[in-house]
């Protein structure tokens, strides 16, 4: 059974010159333990999609289903903790104000996680998790890297422990070495603790390697989806093998992989 | 050809409360005339600010400690009077940043700026001549509508629309040497492909050099003629591109190749923090391209 479940999903947005069609009629599974790859340009309503989801906005039409419950536009606070967010921009999700531990604790205040005595150590310990010391709970995020930033959203998420994690594009403000660390602490806590990942990014050559499945969007509507193998060698889609094409490459393999699609377009 | 940009044995610290903090440790670099070039390198490598040092930026910052020579077209950048080196930048070199739309200003319009670049370099321009020229390099950098994107702001148009803008008026002068630090990071993917292949076609044809920052080596695979790794503030290995990418002899290098994520899907290498075999001297593969 699938842990989440998206049935013709619809929101627009009314605007002065006119009604916008942000996500149009989306209809999409995630299973239990699976990483789905939401992929797409700026504005093809992956972030929006991402909101309903996550119960920020409510649908215009269509249907959320989670864990086999219909969830409605006012959410329960054990849905909110059961669906947590990892943000783009470490350093404006984080309150500055605020030490890096308090923001992490918040989660476990708001849903009353655990005994109030303990909550220190478990904020410790999601610390620990994705690679941080225990001590780095008092300092503020101005004073962490973009990678150890991006940890602390991650450890923050996790400290709800939710089901499902939606990643809104979680490594595309790092720098290659941070990203390629990031991208294995996913993988490696999505093994550990059976997560579910829905993974929003624009850039394909991440998806390749931590995504089962890959839906494609484009102006709102999903263009194509399948699993990451028959993506990235049978892609149906001239929008999917133009995504692909506009990767940056370094291997020879990879240039004839590209080359290969192109000739097909 | 000839020399553009000469970079030899460059130092910088920066002086704080608790004594000198270096960054640049005697780093050599140079430029031909109209040769692309790339520094590559993390994030806290080096690149940005030996960008700043060439633009004569950081020479004005009072804890900076500068030393070594960096020669632009004939002259001593460092030894220049600051006011020399002011009349320099937007004329004879220029830069784009990383996100379009934050540096340029919210409250002129794309036309406006553009009129206040052209005039850098003829300050005896009419409003007429420079809507022309403008409208001419926005046309160049295939803007299919540049009067309207004259007379707009930049928050209304989108992030790689901005960023051909910001190419169009670095280019307009015709500058010989173009500082490009990490341009289209901030945009999508396939926008930030097609400005790259954009840029590279317009400084090819106007025979512009440029020094091109970036912290992913599949960037510059296609972009650079030649290429410098950068690590904590030391040139590690140097070489044309072709020569770089088939054979990476340096730890770093190698580590650095292995991080960008493959569309063939090669899975995430483990890269250590910090390593000895980083720390190795300088390979180079000769620049003969």
């Amino acid at each position: 059974m699938s842990l989440l479940s998206l049935k013709h999903l619809t929101k627009t947005f009314e605007s002065a010159a006119g009604p916008v069609h942000a996500v149009r009629d989306v209809s999409l599974d995630v299973a239990q333990g699976e990483c789905l790859a939401i992929v797409g340009e700026s504005g093809s309503g992956k972030t929006t999609l991402a909101n309903m989801i996550l119960g920020i906005l409510g649908q215009t039409s269509g249907e959320v289903i989670f864990n086999g419950s219909l969830l409605s536009a006012k959410r329960t606070p054990d849905q909110r903790r059961n669906i947590q967010l990892v943000q783009q921009n470490p350093l404006s999700s984080l309150n500055p104000k605020r030490s890096v531990g308090a923001s992490v604790r918040l989660g476990l205040d708001t849903y009353r996680i655990g005994e109030k005595a303990e909550r220190w150590q478990t904020v410790e310990n999601a610390l620990e998790a994705v690679g941080l010391p225990a001590e780095m709970r008092k300092r503020a995020p101005a004073a962490l890297s973009g990678g150890q930033r991006q940890r602390v959203g991650i450890a923050r998420a996790l400290a709800c422990e939710p089901e499902l994690l939606v990643l809104d594009e979680p490594t595309s403000a790092l720098d290659v070495l941070v990203q390629a660390r990031v991208l294995r602490l996913l993988n490696e806590l999505r093994a550990e603790r059976g997560l579910t990942y829905v993974f929003i990014t624009h850039d394909l050559a991440v998806v390749r390697n931590i995504a089962d499945r890959v839906a494609v969007f484009q102006n709102g509507q999903l263009v194509e989806s399948g699993t990451t193998e028959q993506i990235f060698t049978q892609p149906k889609d001239k929008y999917t093998r133009n995504l692909i094409g506009a990767v940056p490459v370094v291997d020879l393999d990879e240039m004839a992989l590209r080359d290969k699609l192109a000739e097909t377009t | 050809m000839s020399t553009l940009l000469d970079i030899k044995d460059l130092h910088l610290g920066f002086k704080g409360l608790s004594g000198l903090n270096k960054v640049l440790h005697g780093i050599s670099l140079s430029i031909e005339q109209g040769e692309r070039v790339a520094l590559v390198g993390e994030s806290g490598s080096g690149k940005s600010v030996t960008a700043r040092i060439v633009l004569g930026l950081l020479q004005e910052t009072r804890s900076a400690r500068i030393s070594g020579e960096v020669t632009f077209d004939g002259n001593d950048i460092t030894a220049m009077r600051p006011k020399m080196r002011a009349s320099l930048r937007g004329t004879d070199m220029s830069m784009i940043f990383q996100d379009p739309t934050s540096s340029l200003n919210p409250s002129f319009t794309i036309g406006r700026q553009f009129a206040e670049v052209l005039r850098r370099r003829d300050v005896s321009l009419s409003d007429q001549d420079c809507t022309e020229r403008a409208t001419k390099m926005l046309e160049e950098v295939s803007i299919p509508d540049p009067v309207r994107v004259l007379n707009a702001y930049a928050f209304q148009l989108s992030g790689g629309m901005n960023q051909r803008v910001m190419i169009a008026m670095a280019l307009a002068n015709r500058p010989k040497l173009l500082l490009a630090d990490e341009p289209g990071t901030a945009l999508d993917v396939s926008v930030q492909a097609q400005t790259l292949s954009l840029m590279r076609n317009l400084v090819a044809d106007h025979g512009t050099a440029v020094l091109f920052i970036s912290h992913n080596l599949g960037v510059v695979r296609e972009f650079a003629d030649r290429v410098y790794v950068i690590y904590r503030g030391n040139i590690v290995e140097d070489g044309p591109t072709q020569a770089l990418f088939s054979n990476p002899r340096h730890a770093y290098t190698r580590a650095l190749m292995s991080a960008v994520p493959r569309i063939t899907g090669a899975g995430l290498p483990e890269v250590p923090e910090v390593s000895e075999d980083f720390l190795a001297p300088q390979i180079s593969h000769g620049s003969t391209i």
